[in-house]
């Protein structure tokens, strides 16, 4: 098992340090950050002061270690557009876009998986049929476009919630959070359906179809041939064997919902790091993307370690052999 | 009593099915056209995309207007409803005018073409990537195989849409400031094709090392047939159903990669709107309750990503029936 | 033995629909099982021996289903009761052993576990009595260390092993019948005689009578009272084990004990029946053995024949109707 888990981190590292290398070629060598930042009317001198500011007349090499020894201690160069350190900016607009990132992955866990063990278990059942049906619909739509009609349909025609910003906050250890408060959670709501919905159906579909692929194996037979009840195999044998697939696919879900929350955050003017990366992508501000590069890359890395450990947890079979 | 049968050819005996040379015929015949005749939702699906299809390639003829030519637009027609004709023009507009008095459904129209064009020009460049890669990965393997899966696994690590985006990111930045708005549609087509040639090229990939070790390239082999002609004219046939069940649903992905792009602001131009710049358009009018402007693009999108989602999972459906 | 048998199955029709119209893999057989009594069911893949077995105890997979014939446990009939009155049944009076002990128990759990669970669902016992007597099932069917071995999950037993675990879940509750279907297929041919062996013992032990599913006719030979030969999914020859090795009537019967050396004993004599077994969609009108038949006559290719009684056993086949009989002995009588 320690063999594995080496072996994990060692592939780990080896994405991080690919997604680093990108992230620092893009930061290198990628447009004219002084052009973006001063215009074309700039003059010479205006040019060279800032070029000199923002260490452009280095080595490449130089340049290249100075990257990643910044990186490790946060720091990522300023921001083209901000003109604020890149670690500072990101670091104050994280917990806006990880407390969202929650919300939406509980809320798209846990109806998803309800939704998926329902739909298997009743499998040719009206509901279960419309359940389908609609899920189909869900996975077509693009994740802005229920935005959209989320806000049209309950801030715009009901008012029931603000259809943009973070609300009200409250500081929990120096962090601010929206969702400790009651405005802040309404504001919430709709960003978290919207940036859940895909996620919450493709978890359905895929625990749907583990759950039937598992209900049709030997060892459920042998459970019905044995006069278990049907409880008893849905939840007792079927939904335990379900879990293990579904854990891998889910915790990559978590992934994409930060990489989602991009297009959400912009919908609903979320403040969060999304937001941020799809303004530095309109305006090549490019310290802040190989930053957010960087930053989802680890979160994905970390995503899929953590993933990996779970499956011990869960799957005797792995336990045993790898010890 | 005896199996009841509708088709007398059915009741043959297994060992009497046709040889192989109809094979194919006879599956295409049967299976496909059978399960085609029988699902009505696929028959709506189908038609439906084929009518959006022929609306963009066409859509100077149909336009009843021309949007993007300053020349014929009209301020004064601008916020007109759906189904009226304009107080101050006298002009009739189907589906309403927008703020600029364009016509929604000439926009429409015009936005498919631009989004249509992006999908499938982005899915036939990612589906070429992806499969030459694939076949080089796995006819030729060692060290190149390596590289090229490495990469392809580090990219799945990511999704597509977020690795479109960050291309988009790099591929503006690398284009002089004054030719941006002229290249943003290869830009975007390049972007959302290199994000989704992963699948492809593992698909083909294990197709290739399965086809390797079969006698037939073997005998190729020996009779001196060269490395890409065998991949070209012996594999790459044999994978034809697998790539075009993930160019369908890569092109659904395509779509959406491209509308969402687009409505963020980083994908199709301003002079150039495709159906997610038209919806992000919309989407400032739905608090002051010109909901057409809105409506009417973001409905296209649903109907062209829907009847190409549905008719890519019915077609991975019939050409793969383990996965159903 | 009382004078209604164990298990009496009657005209039992098992159907699927399929888009060509419906198929049908057991075709109106009927046989008893009388209290102990252990019942082999042999035949070729397809002949429809999994299907019965899976339609006694109410186990056909959708959208297959039983339309025609009876199956009644100790006179009361059970094919048409309610899935949660069926369920009742399954595992108390009647259970399963499937072919592949791999397979056949779940992974997660453990052994313990689906030991208990099944013993608590039909017997009203304490979760401590449940586990005692869990130990003393897995002690009975020759685990080793059954105390420790109580809490392993299925991964750890080796294939045999594992297939006694199983045995030990189909006993669990008493039942009075086990329908074993091909028990021993997918283990090594050095366990397979152990584990026939144990299940011979166990239900001997018990009074559970067993129909085993199985095409060895070996195992046959060794292990059963009475035999039926299925063809196709219907019943070609019932009778006393004996009785049917020894002198089989069907011609497939003869055909089978041809083709099968340790039973015949003369390895020069081995042959095989021409043709294979029609598939379920092409089952020749009149009797489904027709094709392949040496001693076909014309009413065979017409009407599917009817079980008689010829000798000890009861033979599907119009070779052994009166009517045919006269024909035959006309024919013989007068090349002579």
């Amino acid at each position: 098992m320690l063999a594995f888990i080496i072996r994990r981190l060692g592939q780990a590292l080896l994405v991080l340090m690919a997604v680093g290398f990108v992230s620092f070629s893009m930061f290198k060598f990628m447009g004219d950050p002084v052009e973006n930042m001063l215009g074309q009317e700039a003059t010479v001198a205006d040019r060279a002061e800032l070029e000199e500011r923002l260490g452009l007349n280095d080595p490449i090499i130089v340049q290249y270690l100075r990257y990643f020894q910044r990186a490790m201690s946060g720091d990522f160069g300023v921001s083209y557009r901000a003109g604020l350190p890149v670690g500072e900016v990101i670091l104050d607009r994280l917990p806006a876009t990880l407390e969202l990132a929650l919300l939406s992955a509980v809320f798209a866990i846990s109806l998803g998986f309800v939704l998926g063990v329902y739909t298997a278990i009743r499998r040719d059942g009206y509901l279960a049929n419309f359940i389908m049906t609609t899920s189909l619909i869900g996975v077509s739509l693009p994740t802005f476009l229920i935005g959209v009609f989320l806000i049209w349909a309950f801030s715009v025609n009901l008012g029931w919630l603000p259809s943009f910003g973070r609300g009200d906050t409250r500081s929990l250890f120096g962090v601010d959070l929206a969702i400790l408060t009651v405005d802040g959670l309404k504001s919430m709501i709709l960003p978290a359906v919207t940036l859940g919905l895909y996620q919450m159906t493709l978890i359905m579909r895929l625990v749907r179809s583990e759950m039937l692929e598992v209900l049709r194996t030997d060892y459920i037979r042998f459970a019905r041939a044995r006069g278990l009840s049907q409880r008893a195999i849905n939840f007792g044998h079927a939904m335990k064997n379900t879990l293990v697939p579904v854990i891998t696919v889910t915790g990559l879900q978590f992934g994409s919902i930060v990489a989602f929350a991009i297009i959400t955050e912009s919908v609903f003017q979320w403040p969060g790091v999304g937001l941020l990366f799809i303004n530095a992508v309109s305006f090549v501000d490019i310290p802040v993307m190989s930053a957010y590069l960087l930053l989802v890359g680890v979160i994905f890395v970390t995503i899929n370690l953590v993933v990996d450990l779970l499956y011990f947890a869960i799957d005797p079979r792995l336990s045993v052999s790898g010890k | 009593m005896d199996i009841q049968t509708k088709k007398g050819a059915s009741a043959r005996p297994e060992f009497s099915e046709a040889a192989p040379a109809s094979t194919w015929q006879r599956w295409t015949q049967s299976d496909i056209w059978y399960s085609y005749k029988r699902s009505p939702v696929i028959i709506v699906s189908s038609l439906t995309f084929l009518a959006l299809v022929l609306g963009a390639v066409f859509s100077p003829l149909f336009s009843p207007y021309t949007p993007f030519d300053p020349a014929s637009l009209n301020l004064m027609n601008g916020f007109t409803k759906p189904l009226s004709t304009n107080a101050f023009t006298g002009d009739y507009f189907l589906l309403g005018t927008d703020d600029q008095g364009r016509d929604v459904l000439s926009t429409i129209l015009f936005g498919l073409r631009i989004s249509l064009f992006v999908g499938v020009i982005a899915v036939l460049f990612a589906m070429t990537l992806g499969v030459v890669l694939g076949l080089i990965s796995g006819y030729i393997g060692g060290w190149l195989d390596g590289v090229i899966m490495r990469i392809a696994d580090i990219q799945m690590t990511f999704p597509s849409i977020m690795v479109a985006m960050l291309l988009y990111g790099i591929g503006k930045g690398l284009i002089p400031p004054d030719l941006r708005d002229e290249m943003a549609i290869w830009v975007l087509i390049i972007s959302i094709g290199l994000s989704e040639w992963v699948q492809f090229a593992r698909t083909v990939r294990g197709a290739t090392m399965v086809e390797r070790e079969k006698e037939y390239v073997q005998a190729g082999h020996l009779i001196g047939l060269s490395r890409w002609s065998i991949m070209l004219r012996h594999i790459l046939p044999n994978v034809t159903g697998p790539i075009l069940v993930i160019a369908t649903i890569s092109l659904a992905l395509a779509i959406i990669a491209e509308a969402t792009l687009s409505f963020l602001g980083v994908g199709a131009p301003k002079t150039q709107p495709s159906l997610g710049t038209l919806i992000n358009v919309g989407r400032q009018y739905i608090l002051s309750g010109e909901w057409w402007i809105l409506l009417f693009p973001s409905l296209t999108l649903l109907a062209l990503a829907l009847s190409v989602n549905l008719f890519g999972d019915w077609l991975r459906d019939i050409l793969n029936p383990k996965l159903r | 033995m009382s004078d209604t048998p164990l298990l009496q199955v009657s005209d039992l029709i098992v159907e699927f629909p399929v888009r060509q119209g419906v198929l049908r893999p057991v075709d109106r057989v009927g046989f008893e099982v009388r209290a102990g009594e252990i019942l082999g069911l042999v035949g070729e893949s397809g002949a429809g021996k999994s299907m019965c077995g899976a339609a006694i105890i109410g186990l056909i997979e959708r959208p297959g289903r039983i339309t025609g014939g009876e199956v009644r446990l100790n006179g009361e009939r059970i094919d048409n009761l309610p899935e949660d009155d069926m369920r009742r049944i399954r595992g108390k009076r009647i259970a399963m052993v499937f072919q592949d002990p791999l397979t056949s128990l779940n992974p997660l759990v453990t052994v313990g576990r689906q030991l208990v669970e099944t013993i608590r669902t039909h017997l009203p016992v304490s979760a401590s009595e449940a586990q005692r007597r869990a130990i003393a099932l897995l002690e009975e069917v020759g685990i080793p260390a059954a105390a420790t071995r109580v809490d392993a999950y299925p991964h750890q037993f080796s294939g045999g092993m594992r297939q006694r675990v199983v045995l030990a879940l189909a006993l669990a509750a008493e039942p009075d019948l086990i329908i074993a279907d091909e028990p021993t297929t997918a283990l090594d041919v050095s366990v397979q005689a152990q584990i026939m062996a144990l299940l011979k013992r166990l239900c001997r032990e018990r009074g559970a009578a067993v129909i085993l599913i199985t095409h060895d006719m070996g195992v046959i030979a060794e292990t059963t009272d009475r035999v039926a030969v299925l063809y196709a999914g219907r019943l070609a020859e019932i009778g006393p084990t004996r009785a049917v090795l020894s002198s089989p009537s069907h011609p497939y019967t003869v055909g089978l004990m041809a083709s099968t050396p340790s039973t015949t004993g003369n390895l020069n004599k081995l042959s095989q029946i021409p043709g294979s077994m029609p598939n379920l969609r092409a089952i020749p009108k009149g009797c489904a053995f027709n094709q392949r038949c040496g001693k076909a006559v014309a009413r065979c290719f017409e009407d599917i024949p009817i079980l008689e009684p010829v000798r000890d056993s009861q033979v599907a086949c119009w070779l052994y109707d009166p009517a045919t009989l006269t024909n035959t002995l006309e024919k013989t009588g007068a090349t002579e």
